[in-house]
């Protein structure tokens, strides 16, 4: 089977920016991407995802280079300032790789 | 043999009636949620394994706030709105106000940052409805008539604030996104749900809701008593970490609610509440928001630092209204009321 190297985006943050981060994911024509609940701990602290303030996010893109060096720079320069975040790109195989595309009519 | 038997069972009895006695005072001083709250900060504080899923503390949340706002509703509907307008317009100046007078104290005398104090400041001219329903919890135990349409007011004292603590902050010249604002105070979870709970008692009235009875009123101390829980294990996190913000942030989280019962006191005097009515106006002034603020200061001051708020807000001032506030600010407004009434 042929498979075709993508980067895998992997985002852990505050599910607090949840909103904000999949309206700016829409402006860089990101079609797809996955969320889910996480818990950790790091710098600011232990989040128990118990409720509502003390909940984090885990976001994975799977996205060409290029897309992926874009977000990574958005995330830095407009949120790594003040909030809890981290992301990290790895290597991924993938079957399909046009459907990791970003959307033309954007940026 | 047998009279030191029966001996015996009159000392038992005379132990277990003594011991009922001491129940039965206990019940009159202390609500059994109250000792739910403390189960959660002490497991908490042990670091026991006891957490509750956070889908567990969302439908806790969801059933309190829709039992709130439908009793108020149902009660608003009997009103004179017209009548009400002088309590609308007193109870929004309040929210307007508490921050006002929290931030230069925070600013001047705390040193905090500007963020810093502006969010803090959000947090304690907001309201905590998770407080509120203890505090009407209490007054239901002591048989303490009050306004019942006291939900409008959490409403109206949840939103002021927001507005000041973002003005604080950034300046009104300042790039702030005041349509995403207005979409963060006005369809914040909590207000959501009581809006919609009011306005569907309001419109169902008290044989409509009649059928949601057995969920969302008969449940009502149950629920909430599951939720202190989790209130508890959540406020002892912050518990722990309260020795990072020194002496200041303590002081300022007991006395600031104090100050502002004492306003809430007067603003119930003012409107002519009865007893029940000034005690929860002083409890919604005294309390601080740990929902509605945050997400919103997260969202606009994102420079502010959210566990600085928070520990103050949910380690210091929730446990404090809860444990001692809700008692001292009836008896604050007993003594207020026959002041201004023997004057």
């Amino acid at each position: 089977m042929v498979v075709y190297k993508r980067k895998l985006l992997t985002i852990i943050t505050e599910s607090i920016l949840e909103q904000a981060l999949k309206r700016d994911f829409e402006k860089m024509g990101i079609r797809g991407f996955t969320i889910v609940d996480a818990r950790g701990k790091g710098r600011r602290g232990e989040r128990l995802g118990n409720w509502d303030s003390s909940t984090n996010i885990r976001i994975e893109i799977v996205c060409t280079e290029e897309v992926g060096a874009m977000v990574a720079k958005h995330l830095y320069d407009n949120y790594y300032h003040h909030s809890g975040m981290i992301s990290y790109l790895s290597d991924v195989d993938v079957l399909r790789p046009d459907k990791f595309t970003v959307e033309k009519s954007s940026s | 043999m047998d009279s030191f038997a029966r001996e015996l069972t009159i000392v038992d009895i005379r132990v277990f009636l003594a011991h009922c006695s001491r129940t039965n005072q206990r019940r009159d001083m202390i609500d059994p949620i109250i000792l739910f709250f403390l189960m959660g900060v002490i497991a908490g504080v042990m670091r026991s394994e006891l957490r509750l899923p956070s889908q567990v503390y969302d439908i806790l949340s969801i059933v309190l706030l829709i039992a709130i706002g439908l009793k108020g509703g149902v009660e608003l509907a009997k009103q004179n709105l017209t009548e009400l307008i002088p309590a609308v317009v007193a109870i929004t100046s309040l929210g307007f106000l508490l921050p006002l007078i929290a931030y230069p104290v925070l600013l001047r005398i705390g040193r905090f940052s500007r963020a810093d104090s502006a969010s803090i400041a959000a947090h304690y001219g907001s309201v905590s409805v998770g407080t509120f329903a203890v505090a009407v919890s209490f007054l239901n135990a002591k048989g303490i008539a009050f306004e019942e349409y006291m939900p409008l007011f959490v409403v109206l004292l949840e939103m002021p604030a927001i507005f000041i603590g973002i003005l604080l902050a950034k300046g009104v010249e300042a790039s702030t996104d005041w349509g995403e604002v207005c979409h963060e105070i006005f369809l914040g979870k909590g207000v959501v749900l009581l809006m919609g709970g009011l306005l569907i008692g309001w419109v169902s009235g008290s044989e409509g809701i009649e059928p949601l009875k057995p969920l969302f009123f008969d449940q009502f101390k149950g629920v909430l008593a599951l939720f202190l829980l989790e209130m508890g294990l959540v406020a002892s996190s912050h518990i722990r970490i309260l020795k990072r913000y020194g002496l200041f942030i303590l002081g300022f989280g007991i006395l600031m609610p104090l100050m502002s019962s004492l306003l809430g006191i007067l603003v119930g005097v003012f409107l002519n509440l009865s007893l029940g009515g000034v005690v929860l106006v002083a409890t919604l002034s005294a309390s601080a928001s740990y929902i509605a603020v945050p997400a919103a200061m997260r969202i606009s001051v994102p420079e502010a630092n959210p566990t600085l708020s928070l520990t103050a807000s949910l380690g210091i001032t929730f446990p404090f209204n809860v444990l001692a506030g809700i008692p001292l600010y009836l008896f604050l407004s007993k003594t207020i009321i026959e002041y201004l009434g023997g004057a």
